[in-house]
């Protein structure tokens, strides 16, 4: 009898940490928390690019130069650097929430999900891509 | 112990440990859904009460 006592605790545990896994996602490690701080930090100078249309986010989560006529020549350098930057901490982010989950392959359809998602919240005004090209929000 | 509740047992166990492969095979796009909308809020300071701490202190 204590057998199944014992079976059934193991069963409602198993059960209880199922519920966890599948309600949410582990997006609270150090290293999300890392890309993520660096992240917001940098919104505050891509905010007013992606107003301006210097900038859109492209339908695979990633950002690109959109019109880079929209910022003054001698800043176009810093616009790139800001862009390569962007991307290389959202391809990160990406990775690192699949990784903090136990898979790893996740990322992709991390990545598509949050490339959705960036797009449905952007405020109106800014550039996103979508099936047929670019277009203004 | 009677052999019947230890199969009974053993099979609610294996139960349980399929249950568990199954669901962690899927990709869980519900819960990457949240967690994204979560995340960009953070990065882009959609949080409403950070909204309202940019509006109230204007004087």
């Amino acid at each position: 009898m204590k057998t199944i006592w014992k079976t059934l605790f193991v069963v409602s545990l198993l059960s209880a940490s199922l519920a966890t896994a599948q309600g949410n996602l582990e997006v609270d490690t150090p290293a999300i928390s890392a890309i993520k701080s660096s992240m917001s930090q940098r919104h505050a100078q891509l905010a007013p690019l992606y107003a301006s249309g210097a900038v859109g986010l492209k339908s695979d989560g990633s950002l690109a130069v959109h019109d880079a006529n929209a910022v003054p020549l001698a800043q176009r350098g810093k616009l790139n650097a800001l862009v390569a930057a962007e991307n290389n901490d959202r391809t990160a982010l990406y990775r690192e929430i699949a990784t903090a989950n136990g898979h790893p392959e996740w990322a992709g359809d991390i990545r598509n999900t949050f490339a959705q998602r960036w797009i449905d919240k952007a405020p109106g005004g800014w550039w996103v891509e979508g099936s047929r090209g670019w277009a203004r929000k | 112990m009677k052999p019947v509740s230890t199969w009974a047992a053993m099979l609610a166990l294996s139960l349980a440990m399929a249950g568990c492969v199954t669901i962690n095979i899927y990709f869980p796009a519900a819960a990457a859904e949240k967690a994204a909308d979560r995340i960009i809020d953070e990065v882009w300071q959609l949080k409403p009460d950070a909204a309202t701490k940019e509006g109230a202190p204007s004087r």
